[in-house]
């Protein structure tokens, strides 16, 4: 049986470390991450992706067009995304929601509040 | 202040990492900014990268219960994010709260690392205080042009994100014309293709945003649309992407494609607010233009799924362990080699062939394996040229002084290191040539020189060791002044007959300064002593060159690598040393009937010049009681202008060794700058040929 796959995608090497292990804590998961935009779209058709976790605010193509692109995309709309941002981008997580994120993370938070919204997906 | 736990060691570790880079590259991208607005005008894309970092870095420190950075990071985004959305204006007192914003970072990562970040609590404090007062708009925002008028899908314009949205506005009310250039691509090589579109965009414009998009062949294919701000006309734009399979929409626009002529070139855009009504008349839906024949992609593009990110990020510890491991192999094979010999030698012949054959083999491989360990330890020095500049910029923005920074050499690669290491030291350097070196541009202008001063640095590999030179065009150093000095300082109770160079030394003396008075560039308590003895802690020397009233020239001469680096080993009374290669400029046999004596001390006449030797024995204090030299060497260490020959019993041959640290209990041994095992289960003392010099030439040794 394929294990549940999750998509992580921030331009931080530490936030993504922090996240994995994090996640790693949940068990039975193949994680996959993305440095940036680019490097997600590229992931998508190559992995079978169950739920992506965008940061927003990353160079190039940032977490709404990611999350554009996957609702846009019949292979890939039913996706799940959850968006990550900081306080004060608040205005951005709104057009998160607005774009079909399905969850979104302020940071900073706590590890139980991501694993929270993780476990409703699995 | 931090509400989380204590993050884990490695945790603290990842983000320490990380957030030194961030605070390095927003005070080189700073530095730019304040360059470019000295010059009238500054790229958004510049400053929205500096609030990118800022934005990061408060994202992560929050993560990993930095509460204290988190808040600075915060305000200086905060400052930032009104900035990029043109709220407050780019004064010269925003630049300088930002300089000092990211100034406050560094000290308090370093904080984080010394574990006294609450120390910096009253620091932190005020920062927020002094950003806090900048962030009151005085003119209320102007009402920003209305973007529906601009007829973009909704898709596009739903996922701008605040930032970009005020990008399209300001775009707009700049007159500018906006297009949306869809392209297609293939899955696989997406990037390339993408990259080179965006590159010739931004050749002509402002990409707002990159929009990812669903095209026709979903399954190999993707499709992007990027939004455009540009001063050419749709025609203009049109012909420079000629050659690219996209197809442009104008925003806004009447166009229709089949009358391309007739276009009035985006005059809607530039005044919105006039012709809001005219468009809504006509159409709020934009009219696809194709450029060009679709070109069919390049089929000879190779599959590709490799990562655009093709670095890795090590600790530097572990690449110790594994050159230590290296060592220990190369150990190892000599052990094979010698069983191998000793089997010959005892008849076994065929096998003892083999082994020896199979020795060589590996010892092939573990000399590619060294070298690979240590290839990836060499970074460029560019990195520390990047600080530099800043540094330079930064003083000079201080100090009143124009100043242009030369470099040279900039891939010159150096031990990672030993890069750190000489970041200090070159830094002080620098600072004394702008501060006591370059004359301000008044007295530059009544020398006659250009009112600009040049401070040039330059790197270059030299044989076995890397050289990087700090020359300066300034005054020059007033050697009769330092003697004075010095003689009023009491570092020497006699300046008749000392020579230039010794007097030029006598810098490198601790409690020494020449300035008149002390400045904040230079006088931070760190004496060239301190520069010189911290260059010697990674095995370089450091000499001055300098003419009165044309510049003086700092000359620092380093390893390559402290991992392993060739070494002399020699021999006296009856005991083995080893000396840098990197310090020794020849050896010689000593004729005893060639020794003289000048003021009690031993010299030789080398090539028409003195020099002075140096008797190991009377340096180390060690017994030469029942041990017979007979032919001795003198192996002549230092540069060029100092030079000291060291009298020595044997010479055992060149080696490479790695040099281990003596441990606290020996930090005081001078001439010793640590031990290397010789592989035949013996440690020897590596001797610091820079610190022996000095200590000679004070009176010290021989």
């Amino acid at each position: 049986m394929k294990s549940f796959t999750i998509l992580i995608v921030d331009d931080s090497a530490a936030m993504r470390s922090l996240l994995v292990s994090t996640l790693e804590t949940l068990g039975n998961l193949s994680i996959v991450q993305a440095p940036n935009g680019f490097e997600a779209l590229r992931m998508l058709p190559r992995e079978q992706v169950d739920l992506v976790l965008t940061d927003i605010n990353m160079p190039d193509i940032n977490g709404l067009e990611l999350l554009s692109f996957i609702r846009n995309n019949p292979i890939y709309k039913d996706v799940p995304v959850v968006v990550i941002s900081t306080e004060g981008s608040r205005k951005d997580i709104e057009k998160g929601l607005s774009l079909g994120a399905n969850e979104y993370l302020v940071k900073p938070f706590q590890p139980e509040q991501l694993l929270e919204i993780v476990k409703r997906f699995l | 202040m931090s509400s989380s736990s204590v993050p884990s060691s490695d945790a603290a570790r990842d983000f320490l990492a990380e957030a030194e880079e961030i605070v390095e590259e927003l005070s080189t991208q700073l530095a730019d900014l304040a360059d470019m607005a000295e010059k009238g005008a500054w790229e958004p894309d510049l400053l929205n990268a500096i609030f990118r970092g800022a934005h990061s870095l408060k994202g992560l420190a929050g993560m990993f219960g930095f509460g204290m950075i988190a808040e600075v990071a915060h305000h200086a985004e905060n400052l930032l994010d009104w900035l990029r959305m043109g709220k407050v204006s780019l004064s010269t007192a925003v630049l300088e709260l930002l300089f000092s914003s990211a100034e406050l970072l560094t000290t308090l990562l370093r904080a984080c690392v010394d574990g006294t970040l609450e120390q910096h609590q009253a620091a932190a404090t005020a920062h927020a205080a002094a950003i806090t007062a900048y962030l009151n708009p005085v003119t209320p925002v102007a009402e920003a042009p209305l973007l529906e008028q601009l007829g973009l899908s909704e898709s596009l314009m739903g996922a701008l994100t605040e930032y970009e949205e005020h990008r399209l506005k300001e775009n707009c009310s700049k007159g500018r014309h906006i297009y949306v250039v869809h392209a297609s691509f293939e899955l696989t090589t997406f990037d390339q293709g993408l990259s080179q579109v965006t590159d010739i965009l931004k050749g002509c414009g402002e990409v707002i945003s990159t929009l990812p998009s669903v095209g026709e062949n979903l399954e190999t294919h993707i499709d992007f649309d990027l939004l455009v701000g540009s001063d050419r006309d749709e025609h203009a734009f049109a012909e420079l992407l000629k050659d690219l399979d996209v197809t442009i929409l104008v925003a806004g626009g009447t166009t229709a494609a089949n009358q391309p002529e007739t276009a009035i070139p985006g005059t809607e855009a530039a005044k919105p607010a006039e012709t809001v009504a005219a468009v809504l008349e006509k159409t709020a839906i934009p009219v696809a233009l194709p450029v060009s024949e679709a070109v069919p992609a390049s089929p000879e593009e190779p599959l590709t799924a490799k990562s655009m990110s093709r670095t890795v990020r090590v600790d530097i510890g572990k690449l110790d362990e594994l050159m230590n491991i290296v060592g220990e192999l190369v150990l190892a094979h000599s052990s094979i080699s010698s069983i191998a010999n000793r089997m010959r030698a005892e008849g076994f012949s065929r096998m003892a062939i083999d082994l020896g054959k199979a020795a060589k083999g590996l010892e092939r491989r573990l000399t590619d394996l060294q070298k690979g360990v240590m290839d990836i330890r060499m970074i460029p020095v560019g990195q520390l040229y990047e600080k530099m500049s800043r540094i330079v910029r930064k003083i000079s923005r201080e100090q009143g002084k124009k100043i242009e920074l030369k470099m040279y050499g900039a891939e010159t690669e150096l031990d990672k290191l030993i890069v750190e290491d000489i970041a200090d030291p070159l830094m002080h350097i620098i600072r004394n040539a702008i501060d006591h070196g370059i004359e301000s541009p008044e007295r530059r202008l009544a020398a006659g020189k250009d009112e600009r001063g040049t401070v040039r640095l330059s790197s270059f590999q030299k044989g076995n060791h890397v050289v990087i030179e700090v020359e300066d065009d300034g005054g020059g150093i007033d050697i009769q002044k330092i003697k004075q000095k010095a003689l009023s300082k009491g570092l020497v109770q006699d300046i008749n007959g000392m020579t230039d160079r010794e007097a030029l030394d006598l810098i490198f003396l601790p409690g020494f300064s020449t300035a008149d008075k002390i400045t904040d560039v230079s006088g931070r308590g760190v004496g060239m002593d301190v520069v010189r003895n911290n260059i010697a802690a990674v095995s370089g020397m450091v000499d001055i060159d300098t003419r009165l009233g044309q510049g003086s020239r700092f000359t620092i001469v380093l390893p390559i690598t402290l991992a392993i680096i060739k070494a002399l080993i020699i021999f006296c009374a009856g005991r083995t040393y080893a000396i840098p290669i990197t310090s020794v400029v020849e050896s010689i046999i000593l004729e005893p009937s060639d020794i003289k004596t000048v003021e009690g001390k031993e010299v030789i006449n080398l090539r028409e010049q003195t020099l002075a030797l140096l008797r190991l024995e009377r340096l180390f204090k060690i017994d030469r009681i029942g041990i017979n030299p007979g032919d001795q060497y003198v192996v002549i260490v230092g540069s060029a202008e100092k030079r000291l020959g060291i009298v020595v019993d044997d010479l055992l041959g060149q080696q490479d060794i790695v040099i281990k640290p003596l441990g606290a209990a020996f930090k005081s041994l001078r001439g010793i700058s640590g031990a290397a095992d010789l592989g035949d289960q013996r440690t020897i003392l590596v001797m610091d040929a820079g610190g022996i010099i000095a200590e000679t030439m004070r009176g010290g040794g021989a």
